[in-house]
């Protein structure tokens, strides 16, 4: 897999250039499309998938959006730059998903230019997605709405004039629009305020998750909060309304944390510089130590407890120390004990380059 | 909102469409009432929040008269409500026409509208499934139960297309 097609490998995201991205790492925008004359994806056989693939090329390179885009063949690809892929939120779950006999299904296929992808054949027949820097979910939707108006001139999308565009899960039906940001909310899980927070969300039309999408443990006190339905308003309400409930989270969170600096100022600094005693000087780290580690880390920097750190080193640790981006790194299959090392040499090796960029050196 | 005609709750209650006595009769039961009159109710879907609106939604007659009434299939893909309750996935847009009535059930439960407001769709200008406009005489009778039920949202909503076809002042 050559992801040097790829200007920035996808990960535009990590420099924390938007606004409120010590809090918010990503907003990611993504619209349902299904083709009119195709069955949906349960239904469709390998002939027909192949045949959207080919028009959704083509109707791509037509694009301003999409005509430079890199197109990766998810069903050809090895597993491990399946995951690292997937690690790296470009593809869903669903798009790697394999077979019973172990195979990814065909024709299945990501397409990438700078913030914009589409991921062809996964559920529905065409995901496009935009993820950007920080909370920023205007930029985001312009970007998103222009590679859906540019493709929805050159294919017939399944539309109903009641019912909106039309979907393999009525979930998803309507606007087809998902939006999410993943927020770090290390102040309310110590003052325990979490959870009632979560269940606020969900009672006015939001769905939360862990770092790892649907179904898995939170990990690194990172969520993943998302709107939950998709029919009966517009975009851009959608959006206005899941923008003000981040922002609310951001307060509360923000007052958690100056209740802790308030409260319990020593056990916040000890909590986050063993944080990162840990991380600079640990020999061998496993995935999840490495993100709880890394929260307590983003925690002190965010305020201002821990200099000589950047959100960009943060960030960029939290996608390349996972599992395939090791082996990637690696050029070569890893146990256990060997990506436990690796983690923790690139990790300390990030950190003191950190401090030399600190010192000005 | 109906409510069960043997213990009176009003959650979950499904319309159970059956013949007796050579007649075709509709009676309302909630999913605890008609297990223990042994009628079977859609299983197997209620483990995720999806599966669990399936297995409530107001069901039309395929599934609960399997035997007595032949299933409707979707002329596009050739799926029945049932492969849907089974899979929680459509087959293909026609769906959407072929089981709208318990698709609109389904999405009042899920999104709290049938209406989409948002973006509308120029396409290249193939033509999409269209779904036969709703007589105004089942507009103006689903308008009175919306009221009765005290959901207001959606009366609001009925209103609205009673007011375009100029059937409200
Ligand atoms: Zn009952
Ligand atoms: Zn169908």
């Amino acid at each position: 897999m050559d992801l040097s097609l790829v200007p920035d490998g996808g990960l535009g995201w990590l420099h924390a250039s938007g606004p409120q991205s010590h809090l918010v790492l990503s907003t990611r925008i993504r619209l349902a499309r299904n083709l009119a004359d195709f069955r949906f994806g349960t239904r469709m056989g390998a002939t027909d998938r192949q045949a959207i693939l080919d028009r959704v090329i083509e109707a791509a390179a037509g694009t301003g959006s999409l005509a430079s885009a890199a197109t990766f063949r998810i069903d050809e690809l090895e597993d491990w730059d399946r995951r690292l892929l997937l690690e790296r939120h470009l593809i869903s779950r669903e798009l790697a998903d394999e077979d019973d006999r172990g195979r990814p299904r065909n024709a299945r296929a990501l397409l990438l230019q700078d913030k914009a992808a589409v991921m062809v054949n996964e559920e529905d027949h065409l995901r496009l997605q935009v993820l950007g820097s920080g909370v920023d979910f205007g930029a985001n939707w312009g970007l998103v709405e222009a590679v859906d108006t540019e493709l929805g001139q050159r294919l017939a999308f399944a539309f109903h004039p009641q019912f909106g565009y039309l979907t393999s899960c009525p979930t998803n039906v309507g606007t087809g629009l998902r939006a999410s940001v993943l927020i770090h909310l290390p102040g309310l899980v110590l003052t325990k305020e979490i959870n009632k927070t979560l269940h606020g969300l969900t009672k006015i039309g939001l769905t939360y998750r862990g770092l790892y999408g649907e179904g898995s443990e939170v990990v690194g006190n990172f969520f993943q909060l998302s709107n939950q339905t998709t029919l009966g308003k517009g975009e851009k309400e959608l959006l206005e309304q899941l923008g003000a409930i981040v922002q609310h989270v951001i307060q509360v969170e923000e007052r958690a944390r100056q209740v802790l600096l308030r409260d319990a100022p020593a056990v916040l600094e000890d909590k986050v510089w063993r944080a990162y005693g840990l991380l600079r000087y640990a020999r061998a780290l496993d995935f999840e130590e490495t993100m709880n580690l890394l929260s307590g880390v983003r925690l002190g920097v965010s305020l201002k407890l821990l200099e000589n750190v950047g959100m960009y080193a943060l960030n960029k640790l939290l996608v390349f120390t996972q599992p395939a981006h090791l082996v990637a790194e690696a050029g070569g299959l890893l146990s256990d004990d060997e990506m436990a090392v690796r983690r923790a040499d690139l990790v300390r090796r990030t950190l003191e380059d950190e401090v030399r960029r600190g010192q000005g050196l | 909102m109906k409510a069960c005609s043997a213990c009176g709750a009003a959650d979950g209650v499904v319309d159970l469409t059956h013949i007796e006595g050579g007649e075709v009769r509709t009676r309302h039961l909630c999913a605890k009432c008609a297990a223990e009159k042994g009628i079977q109710t859609p299983a197997g879907l209620s483990d995720s929040p999806l599966g669990g609106l399936l297995a409530a939604l107001g069901a039309e007659p395929p599934s609960f008269a399997a035997a007595s009434q032949p299933a409707v299939h979707c002329p596009g893909c050739g799926g029945t409500l049932q492969d849907f309750r089974d899979s929680g996935r459509l087959g293909c847009a026609q769906c959407y026409v072929a089981f709208e009535e318990p698709l609109k059930e389904l999405m009042r439960r899920l999104h709290g509208s049938t209406h989409h407001t948002g973006k509308a769709y120029q396409g290249p200008g193939i033509p999409q499934p269209v779904a036969a406009p709703e007589p105004t005489h089942r507009l103006k009778e689903r308008l009175r139960q919306a009221i009765e039920a005290e959901r207001f949202e959606l009366a609001a909503q009925l209103r609205d297309q009673l007011k375009e076809r100029g059937e409200w002042t």
